[in-house]
């Protein structure tokens, strides 16, 4: 699924970070742990997150993800911004809670 | 400098050419601060100082009636009229530019009409964000500094040079981070740093991601549980040696510590999505090789070795 494609689905906006539409990803990972995150997602996933902290930011970058969605409309500090833009990292921000969020991507075809 | 000459004119031909592949939504300000004809001039100039702002749009519900600006505030306050509506003070004339056009489109109408600002509207006519003259410039060479890297990498990786080649046989490259106890703003920054160098340097990607995150992982346990230490990252032809030392409090019962979900974090650090009791074990799964040792009163030190694996830049991206 198209990165264009996950934005449509989570009617999500861009906020911050490299315009990637055609980035193919594969997977996804929904977490608020940190340490979850780093110990289970792989490699070019999406990671879906209630934490806006820069932290999630560059817990992504360090595990190699493809992109960043911030759920439930909470808007990034302005720290995390700046480290998505330093990074290139492609950040989105998606009004739909976290649950529907995984829901339509895993309806959508996208797996964990 | 004939040479200098050339190259700031290719410089300028990849900006031209990257605003014309850009699209404006993707070089504006999505963050939109409105106000509606309702608002009086003296709150125009709060919601202005209080962003930080020159001028916002005009909205009457989602439709765009005019812009006002810093100019519409100085001049209301010279004659005294700063409980003005901003329907009577406004600017009915409002330039705007399409979230798809090419961003070049919006550096053409900003050379053309000297406006200060141009709300982006969708194809419906909605507001849907806003740029200033610096945006699209400015968003450009960011990207065209991403590509740069990204490129500089490839070139790296395709090349196939190891750290042999860049340091001699025997020599070893190390980073060096000083990481202060509770620096949470902070966190992060040391390891996220390490991986960009070390990326850089063409080395295997999945044997970095694992020793940065191990670093990582090292990083946040000296901020939450130390008053600080180091975390260092050796790179020699064959691993990184990820070590982080620090001199206290020190960890009373280090098998329990190993133990998955045990945690001595306070709360203000679970609250940020930490302090799961899953970062010595994190450590552990990255690394090929692993040590911890610790005194109480004395410090502990932690050093994980991540193997580059044989075949130089093949990837193993999976561990």
């Amino acid at each position: 699924m198209r990165l264009q494609d996950i934005k449509v689905q989570l009617e999500a906006e861009q906020v911050a970070g490299s315009p990637r539409p055609e980035l193919e990803i594969k997977e996804a990972c929904a977490a608020d742990l940190m340490s979850d995150v780093l110990a289970s997602a792989r490699p070019g996933s999406l990671l879906l997150t209630g934490l806006t902290h820069p932290q999630a930011v560059r817990v992504a970058a360090l595990a190699s993800l493809a992109a960043v969605v911030f759920v439930q409309g909470k808007e990034p500090l302005r720290d995390t911004l700046v480290a998505a833009e330093e990074s290139g990292l492609p950040l989105f921000v998606t009004q739909l809670s976290l649950f529907e969020s995984c829901g339509r991507l895993y309806q959508a075809g996208l797996r964990g | 400098m004939r040479s200098r000459g050339a190259g700031t004119r290719t410089q300028l031909t990849k900006l031209e050419e990257l605003l014309r592949e850009l699209r404006v939504e993707e070089v504006m300000t999505r963050r939109l601060v409105s106000v509606s004809g309702d608002f009086t001039m003296a709150q125009v100039k709060e919601l202005l100082r209080k962003h930080r702002i020159s001028g916002v749009p005009v909205l009457e519900g989602e439709a765009l009636v005019g812009v006002v600006s810093i100019e519409d505030v100085t001049r209301a306050l010279e004659q005294g009229e700063m409980g003005a509506k901003v329907r009577d003070r406004m600017s009915r004339e409002v330039i705007t530019v399409f979230a798809d056009e090419p961003a070049v489109e919006a550096v053409k109408r900003f050379a053309h009409t000297k406006v200060g600002r141009l709300p982006v509207l969708d194809r419906g006519g909605k507001v849907v964000g806003i740029l200033t003259p610096g945006d699209p410039v400015g968003r450009a060479f960011r990207v065209m500094d991403l590509r740069y890297r990204e490129q500089e990498q490839q070139r790296w990786q395709q090349k196939g040079l190891g750290l042999e080649d860049l340091l001699g046989e025997g020599a070893s490259l190390v980073l060096r981070f000083r990481v202060q106890g509770e620096d949470f703003a902070g966190a992060g920054k040391a390891s996220v740093q390490a991986k960009r160098v070390l990326g850089r340097l063409g080395l295997d990607p999945g044997a970095v991601r694992r020793a940065t995150i191990a670093a990582y992982e090292a990083e946040m346990n000296l901020i939450i549980h130390t008053r600080g230490g180091e975390l260092t990252l050796e790179a020699t032809p064959h691993s990184v040696v990820v070590e982080a030392v620090d001199k206290g409090p020190g960890i009373v019962d280090v098998e329990q510590a190993l133990q998955p979900g045990f945690s001595t974090a306070p709360e203000w650090v679970c609250e940020m999505g930490f302090g799961a009791g899953m970062g010595l074990n994190n450590i552990q799964s990255c690394a090929d090789e692993f040590e911890i040792e610790s005194e109480v009163g004395r410090g502990t030190r932690v050093r994980a070795v991540v193997h580059l694996s044989q075949s130089g830049r093949k990837d193993r991206l999976n561990r």
